[in-house]
């Protein structure tokens, strides 16, 4: 699966890295036994309570989008970077399409593997700004309002 | 009122050039109606039975004059001359033309307007009690919590793709007027102890296939935690919400399975690690969004017109008129006034151009510009000085819009039924239509006193039957159009689902229906009883007596 990657503010194809991947439950089943795995695989309806200490040394952790319209792993993604404070790559698998990069780049989703990746730039920046506190650095439209009262 | 700054403007007009490229690649063929569907979605763009529909978001129920002039506009110009207002508080234009919706986007964004989040499985245009920075009950004004909420849930990268639509009311005083007891969230704006404002947050209500009354999760949240405590709730329906089944999905289904005391100790363990992320607008921005709907320069006027009381005791119309559909104001000498969109035999919520022309001009000159748009489909004229009270009542009248039925047996709410919409067993305008001409004698209907009558066209509920005092279900036996009856339920501060009657009435029987229940309630009240309090009173059994008797 061709696979984009953020980079610097831009979407780039990136060369497909061979990852050894492994899933959560086999991860914690046995982890001996996957011991050289560099990437962790999350369904979307695992519960990310006690993750800390699994995520270790995993390069990538890849959430899973069976269909567009399920959402959940943008929450597991927000949870991943902000709550567990995780800071490799997390990778969105599935039904993964260009009007949803920018949602989930916000939601701090790095990696994307894509049918299609002839993606244009301006997937990321359908809107140049943002209501709402994310993952991302973006600073939220009211901050911005509160800066230029404080520079007026 | 709210205005636009730079970036609400700029999101607004981002999202239409958005969407333009989108209609544009649909129109040359290179999307699908299928790969096209969940974009138009994203935008209130909906296929109906027999054209497209758009809805227009109308935040908070609050429209200036320069906006209403702008939907009559669009009326005339892309539509068949009318629009029709909904239970949500949105406008919807019925006929245009799938080519035009994109000018018809800019034309909105002119006016600062728009028709994000009315359709889709995110945080839908939230919804207000109407009388807000007006009525003499409130707390506090509700709207500028309706604008933070609007911003915050405007392209919430997280909550785009939920298990299914979020709906959101907010009612200022204890007579709910936005029926927060049966949508996703509720929040009742009230004061705590020692007088600081907060919400009690309800969660957990909603109509449709299984109608539940919400759960109060909590009794007081602090007003400056309001997005930060919806975010937690939020992130937990993301997470655990079900989407296995489209008529489980809702945060209803989530929290009776959890139970509400299990759900509530889940948003709050979530809210515990959150409240203190930067999430929650600074002071000075909540103040900021205050200052917009500061209140209008009020005159000092007495507390009665002796000019208004000399024109009722002359004119018993205008007299009725304001017993009715007029409510009392904070201010002295200023009263509200609703507009009814119900016309006796009319279709309820739709209006023309000429007659919003008419609205907008009558509040630019009385009502300090400002138009409100109710859950019940109706509008309000919310700041009108009672000297002008009679000629504001004859303009209207003029326009056709005096009708003195407020909360009355003729003001009934129907949803578009299958005059329309796609999924409908039955009609639910004409049955409207017909109980309205029955019931014409607006003495009579005064005399009959709050009754609310609710019709949906199929179990997805939008004409909300469930808490009509009288509701009526549309459903479909072996293709054949029948109705039934329940009784019994509100949607107000004592919130309830009505009972279902018994069997099934075809469409002629349900409007002589309606009316032996009207007649029963007449002998069984006692003096100033409401029907709905009759019913609480005595049991649904000799009202489904009276409606059942044979003849
Ligand atoms: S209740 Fe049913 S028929 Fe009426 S508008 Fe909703 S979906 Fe359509």
């Amino acid at each position: 699966m061709p696979l984009l990657k953020l980079n610097d503010d831009r979407l780039l194809p990136a060369f497909d890295e061979p990852l050894q991947e492994v899933s959560l439950d086999d991860w914690r089943a046995n982890p001996q036994a996957h011991a050289s795995a560099t990437a962790l695989v999350v369904s979307n309806d695992a519960s990310l309570d006690d993750i800390e200490k699994d995520i270790d040394g995993f390069a990538s952790i890849i959430l899973n989008f069976p269909s567009f319209t399920d959402g959940r792993a943008y929450s597991q993604a927000r949870l991943l970077r902000e709550r567990i404070g995780y800071t490799g790559e997390i990778r969105a698998r599935g039904d993964v399409l260009t009007d949803q990069i920018f949602f989930m780049s916000r939601c701090g989703i790095d990696a994307f593997e894509m049918d299609d990746i002839l993606v244009m730039q301006d997937a990321l920046r359908v809107f140049s700004f943002a209501y709402q506190v994310a993952a991302d650095a973006v600073d939220p439209v009211w901050q911005r309002r509160g800066q230029c009262a404080a520079a007026a | 009122m709210y205005r636009y700054d730079e970036f609400d403007a700029t999101l607004v007009k981002e999202r239409v050039d958005q969407f333009r490229n989108q209609v544009e690649r649909r129109l040359s063929g290179a999307l699908t109606e299928e790969q096209f569907k969940p974009l138009r979605l994203m935008n209130g763009l909906y296929l109906q039975l027999h054209a497209y529909m758009l809805r227009v978001a109308i935040p908070y129920g609050s429209l200036s004059s320069k906006q209403m002039r702008k939907l009559a506009h669009i009326a005339r110009n892309y539509d068949k001359g009318y629009g029709h207002f909904t239970t949500r508080q949105n406008l919807q234009f019925n006929w245009p033309a799938l080519v035009d919706v994109p000018d018809i986007l800019d034309e909105l964004a002119e006016v600062e307007m728009h028709a994000i989040q009315t359709s889709g499985n995110c945080i839908r245009n939230v919804t207000s009690d109407q009388y807000g920075g007006a009525a003499a009950d409130e707390v506090a004004d509700p709207r500028p919590y309706g604008e933070m909420i609007r911003q915050w849930s405007t392209f919430h990268p997280e909550f785009s793709f939920l298990p299914r639509k979020f709906k959101i009311a907010i009612t200022a005083s204890d007579n709910d007027r936005a029926a927060v007891r049966v949508h996703d969230i509720g929040l009742r704006l009230h004061k705590n102890d020692v007088g600081k404002v907060g919400f009690e947050v309800i969660v957990g209500g909603g109509l449709g296939r299984t109608p539940y009354v919400g759960h109060t999760i909590r009794s007081f949240l602090p007003e400056e935690n309001l997005l930060s405590y919806l975010e937690a709730v939020l992130r937990v329906y993301n997470l655990s919400g079900r989407r296995d089944n489209k008529y489980k999905a809702r945060i209803k289904i989530l929290l009776n399975a959890e139970g509400p005391e299990e759900f509530a100790r889940l948003v709050e363990a979530e809210w515990a690690q959150i409240k203190d992320n930067g999430i929650d607008l600074l002071r000075a921005e909540i103040s900021r969004i205050q200052n917009y709907f500061a209140p209008p320069p009020f005159e000092k006027l007495a507390v009665e017109s002796v000019e208004m009381n000399e024109q009722r005791a002359v004119d018993g119309d205008f007299d009725r008129w304001l017993r009715v559909n007029t409510v009392a104001h904070k201010i002295s000498g200023y009263a509200i006034v609703n507009v009814s969109l119900k016309a006796i035999g009319g279709i309820p919520g739709d209006i023309t151009d000429a007659q919003m022309e008419a609205v907008a001009d009558i509040a630019e000159r009385y009502s300090h510009d400002e138009i409100r748009a109710t859950h019940e489909q109706n509008l309000v004229l919310p700041h009108v000085k009672k000297g002008d009270l009679y000629i504001v009542y004859k303009r209207l009248k003029a326009a056709c819009l005096d009708t003195a039925n407020i909360g009355l047996v003729s003001d009934i709410i129907a949803c578009p039924g299958l005059d329309y919409c796609a999924l409908a067993n039955t009609r639910s305008i004409p049955i409207a239509q017909r109980i309205s001409e029955r019931f014409a004698n607006l003495g009579l209907q005064e005399e009959l006193g709050e009754l609310k009558i609710k019709i949906s066209g199929c179990i997805n509920a939008c004409g909300h039957h469930h808490v009509g005092h009288i509701g009526i279900l549309g459903v479909d036996k072996k293709g054949e159009e029948f109705y039934q009856v329940t009784l019994g339920g509100s949607g107000g501060a004592d919130a309830s689902i009505g009972e279902i009657a018994g069997r099934g009435l075809s469409s002629n029987e349900v409007v002589d229906a309606v009316e032996k229940l009207v007649a029963f309630y007449r002998h069984a009240k006692i003096p100033n009883e409401r029907f709905l309090d009759t019913y609480r009173r005595i049991g649904a059994e000799p009202f489904k007596e009276a409606l059942y008797a044979a003849a």
